[in-house]
Formats: structure tokens, C-alpha cells, sequence
């Protein structure tokens, strides 16, 4: 690797664009809300700053704490439930015949290449009530349900959405675990669910703690996902801070929850880090 | 690797249990099912969509001469080829100085590259939104003729799109052998035709899987494009919004699976692309 200064011209021509970039279209536009938190709205288009605390304050009225809980909330059992089901998933292509696993990771990660939008309009497709699966019920004399537009719905529509940024950590870190630990075990007389228990879950808890992260992240931010399917009922803070920006003008707020909602992700990704740094003589 | 071990039969033939075919076949058939329902009811003649009465090809014709549909989809093209082009030039220059160069705060500099790839997209939406409306552009962009008038969504593509092209060129330059680059000057050659004749064939195929990703990535962006277009843009999924909120139809079944063939099709090629790589790094 040369020194920056071994080659100043070549060193600008490429540092500059990108850095340019991402300053102006990045990290003013960001700056920009920070400063905008603290402000005040003094007509329906015009803020004016003032260094105010009053909208992070009102973040923290009744209505909007339990919206945040209830996002956080619909967030964890949304990645609770994708890690349930991509570890056993990631477990199997780990353990399937290796010309196998390509295909099958294919059709793990395929989906997520498919426009959020539109995968879920195909799920509304499916489960709203004159939907695919109320009919196939009907055959069978049962419903029609209401499956849509309530807080099971959002959740469903998460897992099924960031279902690949599970699968995908926990196949990297199980694919690098050391099988001899296995045998190990199971032949000094541990039981398949002990294996698990005390030998493949903490080897591979580096991968778990990422893929919760970065199913986790996502969901809390989510707008999409509860405005197509939550419907009235099943608002998430993404969609707060949606309202203040579209309809309720009421952009300083707006801003003030944007960067509560950065802070919380900030949050996890050092909590990541932690992780990292603590297993790193674990995993490898 | 553990793969010398290679589990035939035994208790760690995991691989061969019932249970976990069963779940493996009940995960795909629920992550695909909706998707390929979706494909198969836009070739249906039914208006209403759920019952199946036969062949047609004319949600596709419907939706081919839907003048919104075809304008939504014309920017959207549009937006997804003007900015994979800057956002690979910028994304590239970037991955080259972060691989070539040392110099101050590096790791700083990384850790804000990455800073748009990993906070959450409503956020880089809203705070976009307030920057080209405050700075006036939002006003400016508005009256404009096409394909001007795109080029606030283009920009903030750009912004999202160009740090995912530095990584993807990145790890494709760490495999080079800088003793290449070192005969060539040895040669003869001029720090331009090192790069041009050594370094950018090396890199091709990072450069190539890069830019159909920031491809993929703007087609599919939803979020960004909702918050930073004016009231009068419109691109492919924004209109999808607007009319999945009045119903289901088929013909929005007919363009979503227009667009998921481009998609895949640019998926795969990039798969392909990077896969050989692979191979050669293990």
C-alpha cells in the first residue's frame, strides 16, 4: 500500500467524487435533520431553530412511547421467529450434499432481489380475504379468516421479508465450524440435543448475534411492511415518522424520532461490535 | 474447511433427516408460493384475479399500453441506468483509494463509507427530503423537462447505491498481484495505461457485478424514491404503491413480474460473474 502523499494527483482524482458525494448528499442532508430536531415549527412550511428539546421531549409522550414499544416489540418477535426458522434452514445447507448447496442458497438469497414492494403485494394476495388461501380453506369448509391488517400480519410480512439476512450469517458460521467438536461430543456420549445445546449453539452464537442484528435493524425501521399490512391498527415509529413528513408537516419531529430511531441502530451495531471483538478468539 | 470430512452416513448426516426436509420444503414453498401465485394469475383472463379461467397474455398488453404504467416504468429505468453509471465510477474510484492509499483516518473514512449502507433507509429517505427541499432543488427539479426533473432521485440513488460498489469492487481488488502493476511501469508504461491496460481488466468483473447490483438496487428502491420524488415523478414502485392501495390487479401482476424478471436475469449474470472468483480465492 503506497502513501497518500507518494502520488498526490492520483490520491485527489479518486478520493474526491466519492468523498464529495457523501458529504454533500449524505452527511449534510443528515446534519441537516439533526439541526432540524431542535427547531421549531413556526408555519406549516417554516421551522426556525431555536435549539429546542421539546421534540425529542414529545417522543416520550404516552402515544409515541407505546408506539416505540410496540415497534420494538413487533420487531423481536419478527426476528425471533426468523431465527427459529433460518437456523434450522442454514443448519441443513450446511450438512446437505455440497452439488446441493449453491441451489439451495440461491433460492434462500433469490427473493431478497425481488422488490420489497412487490413481494409484499403478492403476500397481500395470498392472505387478504377473498385471497388465494381463504379460498383453498373454503374447499375445505372453513373461513373465510381475516388475516390481514393487524399486528400478526406485520410480523409475518417481517419474517417473511428479512428472512435471507438471517439465513445467511448463520450459514457463513456454521459452514466454518470444526465438525471433529461434533463428533467429539456425540462420541464421548452426548445426546444430539446436548451436541446442540452445549457445543453447536455457542460456536456458532458470533453468526446468531449478527443475523439478529441485521434482521432486528431493519424491522425497527421498517415502513413499508406495517403500512401495506398493519393497516389503521398496527402503526410501527417508521411510520411516525412517515406521517410527520408527508401529511402532519410537522418535520422537526419528524427528525427528532429519525435520529432516536439512528440512535437505537447505533445501539446494535456496537453491541455487534462487542461481540465480534469478544468471540474473535472463539469462532475461527 | 471442514469440508475433507465430508459426513456420508451417520450422526452427523444431518442433511438426510426427514424433519429438516419437511421444514426445508415447507420454508421454500412459503417463501415462493406467493411469488409464482402472483406470475401465474397475471396470465389470467379473470378480472378479480382468484380464480383461474385461462391463458391470456393481455394484462401484459393492458398494462404495456397503460400510459402511467409505461411512464412509471420508463423513469424507472431511466433512474436505475443513469445512476448505476455514476454510482460505479464513484464506487470504483472509491474501492481503488481505499485499496491503494494510506493516509489519515483511514478507518474513519471506511466507517462513514459504510454509514449509508447500514442506517435505516426511512431515515436516509426524510433527511434527503429536507435537504432538496430546503436547498431549493426540490423546486428547481419540479419544472424541468425530462429527464431532469429525475435527477434528485437520481442523485439520492447514487448516494445509496455507490458505497455497495466499493465493497463489491473492493474484494474483487485484494486478489490482485501488485507485481503486475509493478512490470508494466517497469515497461514502460504511464500510470494511466497501468490502470487502463492492467488494473480495470482485473477488476472487470467486480466492476460488472458491482453496477448490476447498484442496478438492482435502484429498480427495487422503494423508500428513498417515495420520500425524494416530487408530486409529479412517479417510477415503477411508487405507482405500485398507489394502485395495490386501491386493489389487486392483474395487470400490476403482469409489470411486477416484468420486473422481476429484470431483476433476476441482472442477479444471475452478477452471480456468474463473481462465482469463478471464488473458486480461485479457496
Amino acid at each position: 500500500m503506497d502513501s497518500w502523499r507518494g502520488n498526490l494527483r492520483v490520491f485527489w482524482t479518486l478520493f474526491t467524487p466519492g468523498t464529495f458525494w457523501l458529504l454533500v448528499f449524505f452527511l449534510i442532508p443528515l446534519g441537516w435533520l439533526f439541526h432540524d430536531s431542535f427547531s421549531d415549527k413556526i408555519s406549516i412550511t417554516e421551522t426556525e431553530f431555536t435549539g429546542t428539546l421539546a421534540n425529542y421531549i414529545r417522543a416520550f409522550d404516552t402515544v409515541y412511547l407505546q408506539i416505540i414499544w410496540k415497534s420494538i416489540w413487533i420487531s423481536f418477535l419478527a426476528t425471533t421467529f426468523c431465527l427459529l426458522l433460518a437456523y434450522p434452514i442454514a443448519f441443513g445447507i450446511c450438512f446437505a450434499p455440497a452439488r446441493w448447496k449453491p441451489l439451495l442458497l440461491l433460492l434462500v438469497i433469490l427473493p431478497f432481489w425481488i422488490n420489497l414492494l412487490i413481494r409484499t403485494y403478492a403476500l397481500i394476495a395470498v392472505f387478504r380475504s377473498q385471497g388465494y388461501l381463504n379460498l383453498v380453506l373454503g374447499w375445505i369448509g372453513l373461513g373465510p379468516f381475516e388475516m390481514l391488517y393487524n399486528d400478526g400480519a406485520v410480523i409475518m410480512g417481517l419474517v417473511y421479508v428479512y428472512m435471507p439476512f438471517m439465513v445467511l450469517p448463520l450459514y457463513a458460521t456454521i459452514e466454518r465450524l470444526d465438525r471433529s467438536y461434533l463428533e467429539a461430543s456425540l462420541d464421548l456420549g452426548g445426546s444430539q440435543f446436548q451436541t446442540f445445546w452445549k457445543v453447536t449453539l455457542p460456536l456458532t452464537m458470533p453468526g446468531i448475534v449478527t443475523g439478529i442484528i441485521l434482521v432486528f435493524i431493519p424491522c425497527l425501521g421498517s415502513f413499508l411492511t406495517p403500512d401495506m399490512l398493519g393497516g389503521a391498527n398496527a402503526i410501527m415509529i417508521g411510520n411516525v415518522i412517515e406521517r410527520q413528513f408527508k401529511y402532519a408537516n410537522d418535520w422537526p419531529f419528524g427528525s427528532a424520532l429519525s435520529f432516536l430511531l439512528m440512535y437505537v441502530t447505533f445501539g446494535a451495531l456496537a453491541l455487534r461490535a462487542y461481540y465480534a471483538a469478544r468471540s474473535k478468539g472463539v469462532d475461527v | 474447511m471442514a469440508e475433507t470430512l465430508k459426513p456420508s452416513s451417520g450422526p452427523l448426516d444431518y442433511g438426510n433427516r426427514l424433519w429438516l426436509k419437511i421444514l426445508f420444503a415447507a420454508t421454500f414453498t412459503a417463501l415462493y408460493a406467493p411469488i409464482f401465485t402472483m406470475i401465474a394469475f397475471s396470465f389470467n383472463t379473470d378480472k378479480r384475479g382468484v380464480i383461474w379461467r385461462g391463458f391470456t397474455w393481455d394484462n401484459y398488453v393492458k398494462a404495456w399500453n397503460n400510459s402511467d404504467l409505461q411512464e412509471a416504468m420508463l423513469n424507472s429505468l431511466s433512474i436505475a441506468f443513469i445512476s448505476t453509471i455514476i454510482a460505479t465510477i464513484i464506487g470504483t474510484m472509491v474501492a481503488l483509494v481505499l485499496w491503494r492509499f494510506r493516509f489519515p483516518f483511514k478507518a474513519g473514512y471506511e466507517g462513514l463509507m459504510a454509514l449509508p449502507i447500514v442506517i435505516p433507509e426511512i431515515c436516509m429517505g426524510v433527511s434527503l427530503v429536507l435537504f432538496f427541499t430546503k436547498s431549493g432543488m426540490m423546486a428547481w427539479s419540479v419544472g424541468m423537462p425530462w429527464p431532469l426533473n429525475l435527477i434528485n432521485i437520481i442523485i439520492a440513488h447514487v448516494a445509496f447505491c455507490f458505497p455497495f460498489v466499493a465493497v463489491v469492487v473492493r474484494s474483487r481488488l485484494v486478489g490482485f498481484n501488485r507485481q503486475f502493476e509493478e512490470a508494466s511501469k517497469d515497461l514502460g508504461a504511464s500510470e494511466w495505461q497501468t490502470f487502463w491496460n492492467v488494473i480495470v481488466p482485473f477488476m472487470m468483473p467486480g466492476l460488472v457485478a458491482g453496477a448490476l447490483l447498484a442496478f438492482t438496487l435502484s429498480l427495487d428502491d422503494f423508500v428513498i424514491t417515495y420520500f425524494t420524488s416530487g408530486p409529479e415523478t412517479v417510477t415503477f414502485p411508487v405507482k405500485v404503491y398507489s394502485l395495490v392501495r386501491r386493489g389487486v390487479s392483474p395487470e400490476i401482476n403482469a409489470a411486477s413480474t416484468v420486473l422481476i424478471l429484470i431483476t433476476v436475469i441482472a442477479t444471475i449474470i452478477a452471480m456468474r460473474l463473481q462465482a469463478p472468483d471464488k473458486v480461485g480465492e479457496g
